[in-house]
């Protein structure tokens, strides 16, 4: 079966972004931007089961602005075979996302389809419960196991109690967390390779999807700042001041 | 128009994180209907029925909805959606899993985590790991909801109980199963709703060591949280994570121990109202949020604490 994978390209993990300063936005504009970790971990999954000889052919489909697809060749390069960008200038919004998608899995007829838990930018944890919904698919959120059984896939979730393991019925849309696998890195040699790699282009237009964002996002603020604290020489000043000053304990 | 409220709940009792949903609700509309989908549930459905600003509770109870599957639990709210301005919930593991699969059916945009409510259409949520806030506005005829519990108060209960109705059990779509759950045991209190959390990092060394964040649990009736590196290491279980992709917390008074501070966990523990670190760096990037810091060896101070609070 052919695994397609959800790519995001996004504002490096690394960088603490701020807003611009007329409050319409994130100044990201010099921003380091890499891949959405989630994402390298469900590229690294759909790898994995290409090599367990489960899958045939690992898709990575990532969409927006032109240096999405420098994220699909940092996939190739993992070992994706082939990757198709949807390229657009419009701020995608998750339900947008899950449409796109949907155009591509109805067009490559994948037995699975491995996105991220959440992109770590709009951190809105919603794409793949979406587009399992408009596929009328099974859903494996915040995956930290899985499992393929012929026509069935097992998954284990991390859920706020602790873990919780469903069968579902393939194909199925699955969504990773953190602890599912740890992400290789691309070698030289596959990097060089991956330049060569199969890379389709389309537009929102092409695929006939509305894209339009239906949240406005009015203002973007900072979170009120803490005041900075003090530093205690030791146990006895800090039970003094927990138990006299901030009365908590 | 009405606002539902979709119960988190494990057919016993009610998650407490849903009355931090009632109570948003109830800034939308003073019509908040409450809906309960599982299996032999009643008194989570009692239960609501008490809560203060709840005028009504729906109820279905089936085999179908006993584990409360998206596939099947997304179908059945989207039925009832019609009357209904807005669709909440809790942002719990199990809101996140749904709402979007009931937004989608409803080809609306889901507004995840939301912590304030400017007007029925526009709202704050955090975004880039709670860097910074944006005030979002719906455009959709309805709204879907997940909602922070650590932003919005917990609704009170009352004596006089609301009707319950009862809603007509689904079919089973087929397209998943349950097959086990492992849930953590402990005896502490709940970590997303504890008035003290005592949280341990990869400073903690080993497994064993971590000993010495349960006792210090134990001495303040805390419950225990986690760094991603100390549940990636297996120090923990992975519903200790606090942090941008774990849980939120807001506690009275935040423990960190042998914990840096990056911003993926400060997102989860920043708005506790007391927050104190221990690490041996002074540098470290968590004393720019604590009230109060010590800096020194985990393993001289925490078990000084302990003995100082048993004494
Ligand atoms: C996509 C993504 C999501 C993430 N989500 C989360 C999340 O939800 N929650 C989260 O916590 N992290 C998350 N992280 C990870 C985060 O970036 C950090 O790597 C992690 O929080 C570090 O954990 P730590 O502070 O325990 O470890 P470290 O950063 O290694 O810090 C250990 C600290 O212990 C101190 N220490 C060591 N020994 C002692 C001693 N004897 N006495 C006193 N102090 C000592 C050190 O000085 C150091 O400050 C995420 C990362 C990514 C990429
Ligand atoms: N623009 C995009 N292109 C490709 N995949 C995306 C895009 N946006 C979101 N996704 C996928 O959806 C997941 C969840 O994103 P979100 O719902 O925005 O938190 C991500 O981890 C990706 O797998």
């Amino acid at each position: 079966m052919i695994i397609l994978v959800a790519i995001k390209r996004v504002v490096d993990y690394n960088v603490r972004v701020r807003p611009t300063t007329d409050q319409s936005g994130v100044e990201i504009s010099n921003a380091k931007m890499s891949m959405n970790p989630f994402d390298e971990i469900a590229v690294e999954e759909a790898i994995r089961l290409k090599e367990a000889g489960i899958a045939s052919e690992v898709v990575v489909a990532s969409f927006g602005v032109k240096q999405c697809q420098e994220t699909i060749r940092t996939a190739l390069a993992m070992g994706a075979d082939r990757g198709v960008h949807v390229e657009t200038e419009v701020e995608l919004q998750p339900l947008a996302v899950a449409k796109l998608l949907k155009t591509i899995v109805d067009k490559e007829k994948p037995g699975m389809v491995i996105l991220g838990k959440q992109a770590i930018d709009d951190d809105a944890n919603q794409t793949g419960q979406m587009l399992a919904s408009l596929l009328n698919w099974g859903q494996g959120t915040f995956a930290c196991n899985v499992k393929v059984d012929s026509d069935k896939v097992i998954v284990s979730r991390e859920i706020d109690g602790g873990t919780q393991t469903l069968s579902l019925k393939l194909p199925a849309v699955i969504t990773t967390d953190l602890r599912l696998n740890e992400p290789r890195y691309a070698k030289l040699p596959d990097i060089m390779k991956a330049k060569k790699k199969p890379l389709e282009t389309l537009t929102p237009e092409d695929l006939d999807i509305d894209v339009s964002p239906r949240l406005k996002i009015l203002k973007v603020s900072e979170p009120p700042k803490r005041e900075a604290g003090v530093m205690v020489a030791d146990v006895t000043e800090l039970l003094d001041k927990l138990r006299n000053e901030a009365k908590v304990i | 128009m009405s606002v539902l409220v979709i119960a988190d709940h494990n057919n016993e009792s009610l998650n407490v994180a849903t009355l931090s949903a009632i109570t948003a609700a109830n800034k939308l509309s003073d019509e908040v209907e409450v809906f309960v989908a599982g299996n032999n549930c009643k008194d989570v459905a009692n239960t609501a029925s008490k809560i203060q600003g709840v005028s009504r509770v729906l109820l279905c109870e089936s085999e179908v909805c006993v584990t409360q599957l998206a596939e099947n639990i997304a179908p059945l709210i989207y039925q009832l959606a019609d009357k209904y301005s807005h669709l909440l919930s809790a942002a719990t593991t199990t809101g996140k899993n749904l709402m979007p699969r009931v937004a989608a059916l409803l080809d609306v945009a889901q507004i995840s985590d939301i912590i304030d409510i400017e007007s029925e259409d526009t709202f704050k949520r955090p975004i880039y790991a709670g860097n910074v806030i944006a005030t979002v506005q719906s455009t959709d005829i309805k709204k879907v909801i997940t909602v922070r519990s650590t932003a919005f108060a917990t609704a009170s209960s009352t004596d006089t109980a609301v009707s319950i109705e009862t809603v007509a059990a689904p079919v089973d779509n087929g397209l998943s199963c349950f097959v086990s759950e492992e849930l953590t045991k402990s005896e502490r209190p709940e970590l997303a709703a504890a008035d003290v959390v005592i949280s341990g990092g990869r400073g903690l060394g080993n497994k064993e060591n971590f000993k010495l964040i349960e006792d210090l649990a134990d001495c303040l009736g805390a419950a225990i949280g986690a760094s991603r590196a100390a549940v990636d290491a297996g120090f923990v279980p992975n519903d200790y994570q606090v942090g941008q992709t774990g849980k939120i917390v807001a506690p009275k008074l935040y423990i960190a121990v042998g914990i840096s501070g990056a911003i993926q966990h400060l997102a989860g523990m920043k708005d506790s109202q007391v927050i104190v670190a221990i690490n041996k760096d002074a540098e470290a990037p968590i004393f720019q949020v604590t009230d109060y810091g010590i800096v020194g060896d985990l393993f001289k101070i925490v078990p000084e604490l302990i003995e100082a609070l048993n004494s």
